[in-house]
């Protein structure tokens, strides 16, 4: 049924994907609607555009609550919301928290960035047995004898044979009427992926930019996990040098050298030569960076890399820009020119928070 | 829709209860939407029709969402008017749907009896659908695009009433015009001992200089005569606009004001709904089997988390901490100087004054009139209320005391004129040159200030000449300008005005 306000909606949708009235757009905030996966909350985006109005500053002003506690308490997650809000005009919505799914929020994720089903790779798809419960039969283990199907069988076989007296129901069941699950052996298609998260440190890296990192392959782990079974994830950190590390350190280090990003390049391509055969894996390396590199030479040497040992052996590469004050931002045009659309290599330019939505659809959405 | 007939009969129940107990309200007709249906009337703060604008659609959005991943769903929802409008969600249980319509009874009760409410537009209803029209109207003639835009700005400035103007008797101000009996002021000269004076001081001298003192006077005839509050109208009546924005600007502030009382009673309102409909559920309309989903959907209403204020728990605590005083008779001189506190403890002069308190409370009282006046020592101690804010060093949000007093000021700080800054103009013809002046009331807490520069900006669009704004940053007086093209920030001194 159409309703009045969809054309209300259609517009600020429009002004949200900034075909129209450009001016409001430094006003959309990437709101959030919280809600909680096991201890973690996690948000789902939701583009508010905050009107300009004399206001308070919000830190300074704090409020009132109510609860145990005692001063110097902090009042844990979920950011209060100062201000009395626009009450009056808006009664009674209560706000619930409600447990999120991985797995619905995967769902809420492709909806909303209209994510394609990712297709497993075709032929070099590798066939697992599995052991599937799917019957009964009358032979079999003990432990595997299915009670009820069991007594049922005597029960029967003891109506027809007359002996069973509803005042004392004894049911004794003899070797005939053993019934015992059965199983079948099942071919079934296995996908197995990998991912490689690969960072640059290098000094040029900081936290905001870290923050972004962390929020979007949080996004796409969420995403890949949606589509694979069994998912790997692997860490690869570098400055001029490259080294595995944990998803905690991976996040955590800071280092003050240059930058050599074949390095990671070289680790990389080892990594999935030495255990993730191409046959068995679908392989996605991500790589962060500022786009600073070393030195030109070692431009080529990563585009060589990439060339002949990355990307034939991979579903997709991508390689994230994160824009920082003092990076050159130059890898990306590299890369840009090297390769083109029909490569399974994607590039993009991540400008800030605001900018994680689009560069997730960048990445996923080939369906690769 | 209207309601089916099982609702009907439980409608016409509920309404005797509300009455018997003796609520006053306009009559209520119910009607039972779809939960798109009750989204897009939330959208559009519970009206059928409003102008177009894309706010309502984004309030959708966040509405349809929440209800869509099952992070939120409204209950309720009623619209002052007479007769009033309630709405009430599809496939609710039953149970529900009666809690509701109690609720309902007590806020049109209060719609209808609070002196706040008493200037509003009781077919509002018809007016939200006129504005339709007009701004539709407009839309055809302008196109959408800079009707729109224009809507935006007016929308950024439509905090910038004064909600108790409405109540406020302006008398014609006295005629200021001298009394030409009067003395004429005296005429500047320069100093000069008498027999030179007429050489120092020479006849057309003298007379350029009363020219003078007399342009200067009708210089500084003040305009405004006194601080406004009603900036909206200020800009209405004097603004150089286009008869279509002027309309719009009409509009917006119409229902500004329209539901300005309801920001000012939000806590006051809902305590007293939620204490109705808890009343007239636990004594009177609920079925033993109904009672765990009643006690279900209470306990969420009424539940509190760190951090936020819950209007509903805060009310109905409040009016039944008012109502136990004055049934015990705990008020007045000798109560307040009893300093035993066993004997306040026991303290029950069994005058049974609660009900007819409540109902006094609910007629002449507003959330800040209604803190200031019954949020005690003991309610705040009782309901464990504290005072929280930001820690810089920690980064937290972090109880800060709680300490009656400090807890009770912030209260009242955050409803102090719906917990937003006093802006007044000050002068229409600033410098004269035709500028605005706008003056912040500083109380202690800085303006946000990229809203600022914007608004300011706004205020421009409208203004058309150069607009300043005089506030306090970092303690320090501070004049922010625009004038049309850049903004600019210079030190001023800060004077209350």
């Amino acid at each position: 049924m159409s309703q009045k306000i969809d054309q209300d909606h259609r517009r600020f949708r429009e002004i949200v994907r900034g075909k129209i009235k450009q001016n409001l757009r430094k006003y959309i905030t990437q709101g959030e609607m919280l809600g909680k996966r096991g201890k973690e909350l996690v948000s789902i985006p939701l583009p508010q555009i905050d009107i300009p109005h004399f206001r308070y500053g919000p830190k300074q002003s704090g409020g009132v609550g109510q609860g145990n506690g005692s001063p110097g308490d902090a009042l844990g997650q979920g950011e209060p919301k100062p201000g009395a809000g626009q009450a009056g005009d808006r009664p009674g919505d209560h706000l619930l928290e409600v447990e999120v799914s991985m797995e619905e929020l995967a769902q809420i994720l492709g909806e909303e960035l209209k994510l394609p089903n990712i297709e497993p790779k075709g032929k070099e798809r590798i066939i697992a047995k599995k052991d599937r419960y799917v019957g009964v039969r009358r032979t079999g283990p003990e432990s595997l004898r299915h009670f009820r199907r069991t007594f049922k069988q005597a029960l029967k076989r003891q109506i027809s044979m007359g002996v069973y007296n509803p005042k004392d129901p004894l049911i004794v069941p003899i070797r005939d009427d053993k019934r015992y699950r059965s199983w079948k052996s099942e071919p079934l298609p296995q996908s197995n992926a990998v991912i490689v998260y690969m960072m640059d440190v290098s000094g040029s890296m900081g936290d905001e930019q870290k923050e972004i990192v962390r929020i979007e392959s949080f996004w796409i782990d969420t995403w890949l996990r949606s589509q694979y079974q069994g998912i790997e994830s692997r860490y690869i950190i570098h400055d001029a040098m490259a080294k595995e590390v944990d998803r905690e350190t991976f996040f955590k280090t800071r280092e003050s050298g240059g930058t050599m990003i074949s390095s990671a390049y070289k680790l990389c391509a080892k990594l999935i030569e030495t255990e993730y055969p191409p046959s068995e894996w679908n392989i996605y390396p991500f790589h962060f960076s500022d786009g600073d590199n070393w030195s030109v030479d070692d431009t080529v040497t990563c585009i060589d890399l990439l060339k002949n040992q990355i990307l034939p052996k991979v579903n997709q590469f991508a390689y994230g820009q994160v824009e920082s004050p003092y990076g050159s931002g130059q890898f990306i045009k590299d890369l840009d020119e090297h390769f083109d659309e029909d490569d399974n290599l994607i590039t993009s330019e991540i400008k800030g928070k605001e900018a994680i939505m689009d560069s997730i659809r960048d990445f996923l959405g080939k369906g690769k | 829709m209207t309601l089916p007939a099982y609702l009907r009969d439980v409608q016409i129940e509920v309404e005797g209860y509300a009455r018997d107990f003796g609520l006053d309200f306009f009559p209520t007709s119910f009607e039972i939407l779809s939960y798109k249906q009750m989204n897009e009337v939330a959208a559009y703060g519970g009206f059928p029709t409003r102008y177009p604008h894309w706010r309502f659609g984004m309030d959708y959005e966040g509405l349809a969402k929440g209800y869509e991943y099952g992070l939120q769903k409204i209950y309720e929802m009623v619209i002052n008017n007479n007769p009033s409008y309630a709405y009430l969600l599809e496939g609710n249980s039953l149970v529900d749907q009666k809690t509701v319509m109690a609720h309902v009874y007590g806020h049109v009760d209060f719609f209808k009896n609070n002196y706040f409410f008493s200037k509003t537009n009781r077919r509002m209803i018809d007016g939200m659908a006129n504005h339709a029209t007009r701004v539709r109207k407009h839309i055809e003639r302008q196109g959408i695009d800079k009707v729109e835009t224009f809507i935006d700005v007016c929308l950024s400035l439509e905090n910038l009433i004064d909600p108790m103007s409405p109540f406020i008797v302006r008398k014609a101000p006295p005629p200021k015009e001298e009394d030409p009996k009067d003395p004429p002021a005296e005429v500047p000269k320069l100093r000069a001992k008498q027999y030179m004076d007429k050489f120092i001081n020479p006849p057309d001298f003298v007379e350029k200089q009363r020219k003078k003192q007399v342009q200067d006077k009708e210089k500084v005839k003040k305009f405004p005569e006194e601080r406004q509050r009603d900036i909206l109208l200020f800009l209405i009546e004097h603004a150089p606009l286009e008869r279509w924005e002027r309309d719009v600007l009409e509009i917006v502030r119409a229902e500004a004001y329209y539901f300005a009382p309801q920001g000012m009673t939000k806590i006051l309102n809902e305590g007293w709904a939620a204490y109705w409909h808890s009343r007239i559920m636990t004594e009177k309309a609920l079925k033993p089997g109904e009672i765990i989903d009643y006690a279900d959907a209470n306990a969420g209403i009424l539940a509190t988390s760190p951090g936020q204020l819950n209007p509903y728990k805060l009310g109905v605590e409040l009016l039944r901490h008012i109502e136990d005083r004055w049934n015990k008779g705990r008020f007045g001189k000798e109560w307040n100087e009893c300093e035993d506190m066993a004997a306040k403890k026991g303290w029950d002069r069994r005058l049974g004054l609660g009900k007819q308190k409540i109902f006094e409370v609910r007629k002449l009282y507003n959330d800040v009139t209604f803190i200031d006046e019954f949020f005690t020592l003991e309610f705040c101690a009782e309901q464990k209320f504290y005072a929280f804010g930001f820690n810089e060093r920690s980064g937290n949000w972090e109880i800060e005391s709680r300490e009656f007093k400090k807890v009770k000021d912030k209260l009242l700080f955050r409803l102090t004129n719906h917990g937003q800054p006093f802006i007044y103009i000050v002068d229409g013809n600033y410098e004269n040159r035709g500028e605005l002046l706008m003056h912040h009331r500083h109380e202690g807490v800085d303006l946000k200030l990229d809203h600022g520069r914007d608004t300011l900006a706004n205020v421009n669009r409208v203004w058309k000449r150069p607009v300043n704004l005089l506030t306090k940053i970092d303690g320090k007086g501070k004049l922010l300008r625009f004038d049309g093209r850049d903004h600019s920030e210079k030190g001023m001194e800060y004077v209350e005005k």
